[in-house]
């Protein structure tokens, strides 16, 4: 996608700590990226790798205290979104940030209609009346591929099949145009079938609309087939990033290289055994002084233990890895 | 084909399995319909195979799991175990039956009762089923965290204290407790990490040769049944629709809802994301309570024929070891058969549709 374009959205040094009673837990740690528009960026990783708190904590719906969005800038068009009061950031929502989450049953509302969900961004976002509203509204769901729009916007949320409910928080999400929309794990709570028709969706969408999307997943195979570029996380941090085909090619982090073949594939010869990342993933107690990795890393070394690897780029044009061992010459880096 | 010809034994054998929920409606909550989670399936579970039976949710696929092992009382059909029926079996003599056939949950944080120890939880059985004292009972219990991996010092622990994988190992030497021969795994690895997937797969396919275990494996990850099944079974509202070797039914799907099914599976591979043909489905499932005439699929099938809404396709082998309901093939069979007069299939076929009408 555009390489040269100025970024919509530009996050450097993020780094979100939950202060409990049991002490810190460093859920983000300096975290960075960009996202260009109309460019599609993939974030994998595992359950409390930090990815969903990394983007609760752009938009300000991560719950103070606990959370404590310590450090960092996220700018978009300009403003740092974490330098923002609460009712600057609730007219960003929305308006120039979508977001669809992973269960469409519990982020909607059960006692409104669909229709009343979709005007509302509408009609506060876009000041639009009531008979604007509606008209927008029945052809959002029709956008989203939902039949008989008009009737449909009637209908409470408890009417909807899964997949046709993840459609309607699409629509919600688009309302208003934004320029960038993240989506946590859309498809997670979805059947292959279902996951194939939203995915379809929003590659349509994408060519048609043109924003900027993040998504995130631990479905590797999701983000091979929609994502421009890809950004893997562990522990609270970027352990990688680059072009989808570069990093699926040659993945340089161990744990990404780990993670691509732990995975049995579904058109590829039929491995006797599978292989496997031994350990559990760190426990996020600890300022993080060293490798989140290392535990369950083979290549670890002593300077693991004693510095965090920041990112250096490798190979191709954009791709970065933070890790002390080169891949390529199977020495330290 | 793969398969060499089976002197093996069938442990399981299900006939016709139906498992109908009732609708209570009306006034009176009345009986007004049912759901029909399980309609009329029929299959055999080899000693010391792994049967993996996949679908999309609400299929039926858990359902069946669950009636295999009478955790229902059974519509209709036969379940036999090892050849003892037990799909009419009273409780008192069922429960003489369960060490033998044991169950792993998909969720480990639920299937744990949060006010036990570990050993308590894996001792449970023990103290319900076996005659041990209480020492033999935890040499057994920390006999059976070794063999799952987890570590004897945690024995006292309570299962908050471990993580999901962790759990589910626990669950794993709970089922593994009375030295069952055949364990339903619903969802085992559903509701775990990827990285962690692959070490509880492992597991069970260590466990099942140390103990020559049998599995009737329910997932909806069809990558993963691939890896660790030795056959399949597709489901699609309550019926299953295509059954056949592993390699048989992933290299060539006779099924149209097969094909899109594994068409829809997205490859950790841009390269071949890229060459991939999908089959996008129209539409959702229907609902099971009510069902559409003809073929289950008919609403969705891309390849439907004016037949499929009228006749529900029998359910054949139609080659060796490879059974599939569909009308399409049906055609083909037939076209074969007069071409090519009586084949080595014919005989199969006609032993299966009886099973079918009766």
């Amino acid at each position: 996608m555009p390489d040269g374009s100025a970024p919509v959205l530009d996050v450097r040094d993020l780094k979100t700590v939950f202060r409990t009673r049991a002490g810190d837990i460093h859920a983000v740690n300096a975290v960075s990226f960009d996202l260009r528009p109309g460019e599609l960026l993939g974030v994998v990783g595992e359950s409390g790798s930090g990815k969903s708190v990394t983007m609760m904590s752009l938009i300000g719906l991560l719950p103070t205290p606990p959370a404590d969005v310590c450090d960092g800038t996220a700018m978009l068009a300009g403003q740092d979104l974490l330098r923002m009061g609460p009712e600057a950031l609730r007219a960003v929502r929305g308006r120039d940030i979508g977001f669809v989450f992973q269960d469409p049953m519990t982020s909607l509302n059960p006692v409104f209609t669909v229709g009343f969900q979709i005007m509302e961004p509408l009609r506060r976002h876009m000041g639009m009346d009531k008979a604007q509203a509606r008209r927008r509204a029945a052809e959002l769901l029709a956008l989203v591929g939902i039949p008989d729009p008009e009737r449909r916007l009637k209908d409470f949320p408890h009417q909807f099949s899964g997949g046709m409910r993840q459609r309607v928080m699409i629509a919600i999400a688009l309302a208003c145009d934004p320029k960038v929309l993240i989506a946590d794990e859309p498809t997670t709570a979805l059947d292959v079938t279902i996951q194939a028709q939203i995915l379809e969706l929003v590659k349509e969408l994408r060519a048609r609309l043109g924003m900027a999307i993040i998504w995130i997943t631990h479905d590797l195979g999701v983000i091979a087939g929609i994502a421009d570029r890809v950004m893997v996380m562990y522990g609270g941090q970027v352990v990688e990033h680059g072009r989808v085909r570069d990093v699926f090619a040659d993945p340089a982090h161990p744990y990404t290289r780990a993670l691509l073949q732990t995975v049995p594939k579904l058109r590829e010869p039929r491995e006797a055994q599978l292989r496997v990342i031994e350990g559990q993933p760190p426990l996020l107690g600890a300022h993080p002084a060293a490798c989140p990795f290392r535990a369950r890393c083979g290549q670890a070394f002593d300077r693991c233990a004693r510095e965090n690897p920041a990112r250096r780029p490798v190979g191709a044009q954009g791709h970065d890895v933070a890790c002390h061992w080169d891949h390529r010459s199977g020495a330290p880096a | 084909m793969s398969a060499p010809a089976r002197p093996r034994k069938k442990l399981v054998e299900v006939k016709n399995l139906k498992m109908h929920f009732p609708i209570a409606g009306g006034l009176l909550r009345r009986k007004v319909g049912a759901i029909k989670a399980v309609d009329d399936v029929s299959f055999d579970i080899y000693e010391g195979e792994t049967l993996g039976i996949v679908g999309e949710s609400g299929c039926g696929k858990s359902t069946c799991g669950r009636a295999v092992l009478r955790l229902y009382d059974i519509t209709e059909g036969s379940i036999r175990i090892d050849g003892t029926e037990i799909g009419t079996m009273g409780q008192s003599s069922l429960r003489r039956m369960r060490p033998a056939m044991q169950m792993v949950f998909q969720d480990p944080q639920a299937c744990l009762n949060p006010r036990m120890t570990v050993a308590g939880i894996i001792a449970e059985p023990l103290e319900e089923h076996g005659k041990l004292s209480g020492k033999a009972r935890l040499e057994r219990v920390f006999e059976l965290m070794d063999a799952v991996g987890l570590n004897r010092n945690f024995a006292n622990r309570y299962p908050h204290a471990f993580s999901g994988g962790q759990r589910q190992r626990i669950g794993i030497a709970r089922a593994l407790a009375l030295n069952p021969r055949f364990i339903v795994c619903d969802e085992p690895i559903a509701a775990l990490d990827v990285s962690i997937q692959a070490q509880v797969v492992n597991l069970l396919e260590k466990l099942q040769d140390d103990f020559g275990l049998t599995y009737m494996f329910i997932s909806h990850d069809l990558s993963m049944v691939r890896h660790i099944a030795d056959r399949v079974a597709v489901m699609y509202l309550g019926k299953i629709v295509e059954l056949a070797d592993r390699d048989a039914l992933y290299e060539r799907p006779l099924h149209p809802y097969t094909e899109a099914l594994m068409s829809a599976v997205p490859e950790p591979d841009p390269a071949l994301e890229a060459r991939v043909e999908r089959i996008i489905l129209k539409g959702d499932v229907p609902s099971p309570a009510n069902p559409p005439k003809g073929c289950n699929f008919c609403t969705r099938c891309p390849k439907v024929m004016e037949i499929c809404h009228r006749v529900d396709p029998p359910y054949r082998e139609h080659r060796p070891g490879h059974f599939v309901a569909c009308h399409l093939l049906e055609a083909d069979s037939a076209a074969h058969d007069q071409s090519a007069g009586s084949t080595g299939a014919t005989p199969t076929n006609t032993s299966i549709q009886q099973g079918e009408d009766a």
